[in-house]
């Protein structure tokens, strides 16, 4: 016994080497599953109290930019008032507007830390439970798709960005309707890839393409981005579409988080799938 | 000693995450300038103090970045084998209490061979852990060698501009 001390003793250094090291083995694989962030991390209270205090500061420095964002984003909401169409058909039925009901709730979120050159990018917004934010929401800007809530705190949120290898969403091609699904390769933050639309259909470059609608996460029919170069790889029946994102996400300030009011409904029928399948 | 150590620390983080992080060169290049802070720790500083050190300032980095247990693997690893590194370049030259590497304790050839191969292994590290799959080997690899070349420069940069100012006092 008296030898083994020794032999630890002797080896202290290595053997506490091991220790740190399977902490960090520990922790990348207990926590990086983008399911649990958790405590340690910068949604952390007092990490994100001091991210929020830097990114005060930084909103100096684009308030240009985002006053211009903003008065776009009111033009667009303008342009879509009633005010601004011409009745031109007086004598068609009445419409009771309980036929339409709300699904989606928009909250605004300013983002106080981004990354765009990682393999694995993350966003921190400023908003979490009390605002009523939970997992799994969708997150949009003005112009595009952000992505999609992983971890959230009383204050701050975590998203994953749309700039992420696990980062999957369904999108459609515009014109023709035809299901492809969003993914980034990594390297280049202005551009992503569609895979999984089929080769019968026709692609060309500079067609929109927007969300579908199934995740229920985003509502139909955002705009993405457009093609930017359409290529079918050797023996598949699927293109591969390089997308040109209409956000840049170097330079997001403010964001919207989609809350789904009939998401539990929705959750509700999968759940009976699933239970179906098994 | 201990408290410029610290303030060192301090500085350096804020240097990576609210700047060096926040800079876009073409998504190849991503600068870690603080493993500067294990690099310079002196050369009397007890091993059970540099494994600790280098293990809180790679976990300081993580909670700022999102990246949880990636930067701590790669800063613990290279405070382990800093002894056997730092033995292998130096001259037989006794340093009094308190040294720490740099251009002016070293020879500045060794220096930058010794920080060479610390980054460069830090790196490698890093984003192999970071990716994490063998299918865009090649674009990692030419990625952490970009990087590891921005680092290096910066590290230079702070060196020679340190060194100047203790010469002068």
């Amino acid at each position: 016994m008296r030898y083994l001390w020794v032999f630890f003793g002797r080896n202290y250094f290595f053997f506490m080497f091991l220790l740190f090291e399977g902490i960090s083995v520990w922790l990348i694989v207990d926590t990086n599953d983008y399911q649990g962030i958790s405590t340690f991390n910068s949604t952390n209270e007092v990490v994100g109290s001091v991210i929020d205090a830097v990114s005060g500061v930084e909103e100096y420095f684009i308030l240009k930019k985002i006053n211009q964002d903003l008065a776009e984003e009111n033009n667009m909401l303008m342009n879509k008032t009633r005010q601004s169409y011409l009745v031109n058909d007086t004598a068609s039925y009445f419409i009771n507007d309980s036929i339409y009901r709300l699904q989606y709730k928009f909250v605004s979120a300013k983002v106080i830390s981004n990354s765009t050159q990682k393999r694995n990018n993350y966003l921190k917004l400023n908003k979490g439970k009390l605002n009523g934010i939970t997992k799994d929401m969708g997150v949009i800007s003005p112009k595009g798709i952000v992505g999609q809530v992983i971890e959230v705190t009383d204050h701050f949120s975590s998203v994953m960005s749309v700039l992420n290898k696990n980062s999957r969403i369904s999108v459609k091609h515009k014109k023709s309707d035809q299901l492809g699904t969003l993914h980034w390769e990594g390297i280049d933050y202005t551009h992503g890839t569609v895979i999984d639309i089929p080769t019968h259909s026709k692609v060309k470059v500079g067609d929109t393409i927007i969300t579908s609608g199934f995740s229920h996460m985003f509502p139909e029919g955002l705009t993405v981005g457009t093609i930017d170069d359409v290529e079918i790889r050797n023996g598949e029946h699927f293109y591969t579409l390089s997308l040109r994102f209409t956000e840049d996400y170097n330079k997001l300030t403010y964001v919207n988080i989609i809350v789904n009011l009939l998401k539990y409904e929705l959750d509700s029928l999968d759940k009976a799938i699933i239970k179906e399948k098994n | 000693m201990i408290l410029l150590n610290i303030f060192r620390l301090i500085l350096l983080v804020f240097i990576q995450v609210f700047i060096l992080n926040k800079i876009y060169l073409g998504g190849y290049v991503n600068p870690y300038l603080y493993v500067l802070f294990i690099l310079v720790m002196p050369f009397n500083t007890p091993k059970w103090v540099l494994l600790p050190a280098s293990f809180i300032c790679g976990l300081i980095i993580d909670m700022f970045s999102n990246t949880l247990g990636m930067n701590t693997a790669a800063c613990t690893f290279i405070g382990f084998i800093r002894p056997v590194i730092l033995q292998s370049v130096m001259s037989n030259r006794e340093f009094s209490p308190g040294d720490e590497p740099g251009i002016g304790s070293m020879s500045p050839r060794w220096f930058f061979i010794y920080a060479a191969i610390m980054v460069v292994i830090h790196h490698m590290m890093l984003f192999y852990i970071e990716v994490f799959r063998f299918s865009e080997f090649f674009i990692t690899f030419s990625r952490a060698l970009i990087s590891s070349a921005a680092t290096l420069i910066l590290i230079a940069v702070s060196q020679f501009l340190f060194f100047r100012i203790e010469r002068r006092l």
